[in-house]
């Protein structure tokens, strides 16, 4: 699983950040920083799944 | 001309600043998503409800039909001048909206709002332990609205500008006028005005620079050389002071009424505390308190309504919220619920700047509650014994409650 975002869509609603901040982390202005470009680690794929299913601006999709 | 006659027909003729409405307003939005799904009236000049997500989403996202200059609906119509209007950068629009919306976002960041985390804990403690002393000293009865929601967010954002939390009368003075009776409400002659308010607070601050909070930052801070404008430091202080206290006051009071009438939930909520991040974004889909408006800069027509330059539209994130279109089981309350992309704080470039903030402050309001209290129940169970506020920001303004509980010793 990959992680794709796409930071032109992102609003800073955080939610990334707030359940999966193995995953995401948040710049200065609150925008959301994809901390794992690469594979997901198997143990954190609930989380980005969480981390897309609760983007209010679909920012965040997933690559199976 | 204000029309304040009796409505007729809410579809065709609504009132969002009239009682009926407030206290049904969730039952009227599903009316309108099943049947318009735009509602109009012609009162405020003529106003738009988009009702269903789509339609919501879309005016959200599309700053080319719609300005932001004036956000709150009122018989005078749109007054602000675009692109900054009178309280940035909420009434902005691009671009002028980037920077006034820039020099603010890190102050709102979820990391700068992390440090504001123990002073809120300890405001909901002390007003937690007073509520429970009065509920003692009066058969259990107490108001969580009056006596603990509308305080927690006038303290933070006091603390966060510098100014006295004595000046709460104040500030809630404005948000009746100027939010739930827009331009209705009798000025008593004691009554401090915005504008004075903010004239004081500035000269004040200018006398006295150098402190660490966020009126003082205004002062200082230069865009490509140069200081903010009065106008726009004026309007950036009423917009903090306004847009961040009555609205979360009011998730926090619909939350502790929803608590009151689901007592599964609040055991759920004491018992299994890692649910807490999934509760507080179900409470705030199922009780966004937000209505935002636009008015229409270029005619575009959205499903059945042909809206016209200046015609007001309402964005009732409420209403997006509680679409079965857009959320499995929407008019359900899950607690656990586990894909929730809710709008109760907007969609869009204008997502609410303070979103962290009130986040933190409902989850601290609500930890710190359901540690404290054992049993609450409604006072009543006549539903208008609960006053829910008119206007765009809905939420209970009177929750008179039977409670009992105990303060645990500090961590």
């Amino acid at each position: 699983m990959k992680i794709s975002y796409d930071r032109d869509l992102c609003q800073g609603h955080n939610r990334c950040y707030l359940l999966a901040p193995e995953l995401f982390d948040v710049d200065d202005d609150g925008y959301a920083v994809l901390l794992v470009p690469g594979e997901v680690p198997a143990d954190s794929e609930e989380k980005a799944k969480l981390a897309a299913d609760n983007c209010p601006e679909y920012a965040i999709t997933l690559i199976e | 001309m204000a029309n304040n006659s009796p409505v007729s027909d809410w579809k065709t003729d609504f009132d969002h600043t009239v009682a009926d409405w407030a206290q049904n307003a969730p039952e009227i939005w599903a009316e309108f998503r099943e049947e318009c799904p735009v509602a109009h009236t012609d009162r405020f000049g003529g106003c738009w409800f988009p009702a269903i997500h789509e339609d919501i989403s879309e005016i959200a996202h599309d700053t080319e039909h719609f300005t932001s200059r004036s956000v709150i609906v009122n018989d005078w119509g749109p007054m602000g001048e675009a692109p900054v209007g009178g309280a940035p950068p909420i009434t902005s629009d691009p671009p002028f909206h980037q920077m006034a919306r820039k020099i603010l976002l890190p102050a709102f960041s979820p990391k700068a709002v992390a440090q504001l985390e123990p002073t809120t804990r300890e405001t909901c403690r002390e007003l937690i332990s007073d509520l429970l002393e009065t509920a003692a000293a009066n058969g259990g009865r107490a108001d969580a609205a009056t006596g603990y929601a509308q305080h927690i967010p006038v303290r933070i954002i006091a603390k966060m500008l510098g100014l006295p939390e004595s000046d709460g009368d104040t500030f809630r003075g404005f948000i009746h006028r100027i939010m739930e009776t827009p331009g209705q409400a009798e000025i008593a002659e004691d009554d401090v005005l915005l504008d004075s308010y903010l004239e004081t607070t500035v000269t004040n601050r200018r006398e006295n620079p150098g402190g660490n909070d966020l009126i003082s930052y205004l002062l200082d801070v230069e865009v490509d050389g140069e200081p903010l404008t009065d106008e726009h430091i004026g309007g950036t202080i009423a917009l903090l002071i306004i847009a961040g206290i009555d609205t979360t006051w009011s998730a926090i009071g619909a939350s502790l009424w929803h608590l009151a009438q689901n007592p599964d939930d609040l055991r759920r909520l004491r018992s299994e505390p890692d649910l807490m991040p999934f509760a507080v974004e179900e409470f705030l889909r199922f009780y966004a308190p937000v209505t935002m408006a636009r008015s229409v800069s270029q005619d575009i027509t959205i499903k059945n309504a042909e809206m016209k330059v200046d015609d007001w539209v309402l964005l009732p994130f409420p209403s997006a919220n509680r679409d079965e279109e857009a959320f499995d089981a929407a008019d359900e309350f899950l607690l656990d619920r586990k894909q929730n992309r809710h709008a109760a704080f907007g969609l869009g470039i204008h997502r609410c700047l303070g979103s962290n903030l009130a986040r933190m402050e409902l989850r601290i309001a609500l930890e710190e509650w359901v540690n404290a209290i054992d049993r609450m129940e409604l006072e009543s169970s006549d539903p208008d014994s609960v006053r829910w506020s008119t206007g765009q920001v809905r939420g209970p303004r009177e929750l008179p409650l039977i409670i009992s509980g105990s303060m645990e010793p500090n961590p």
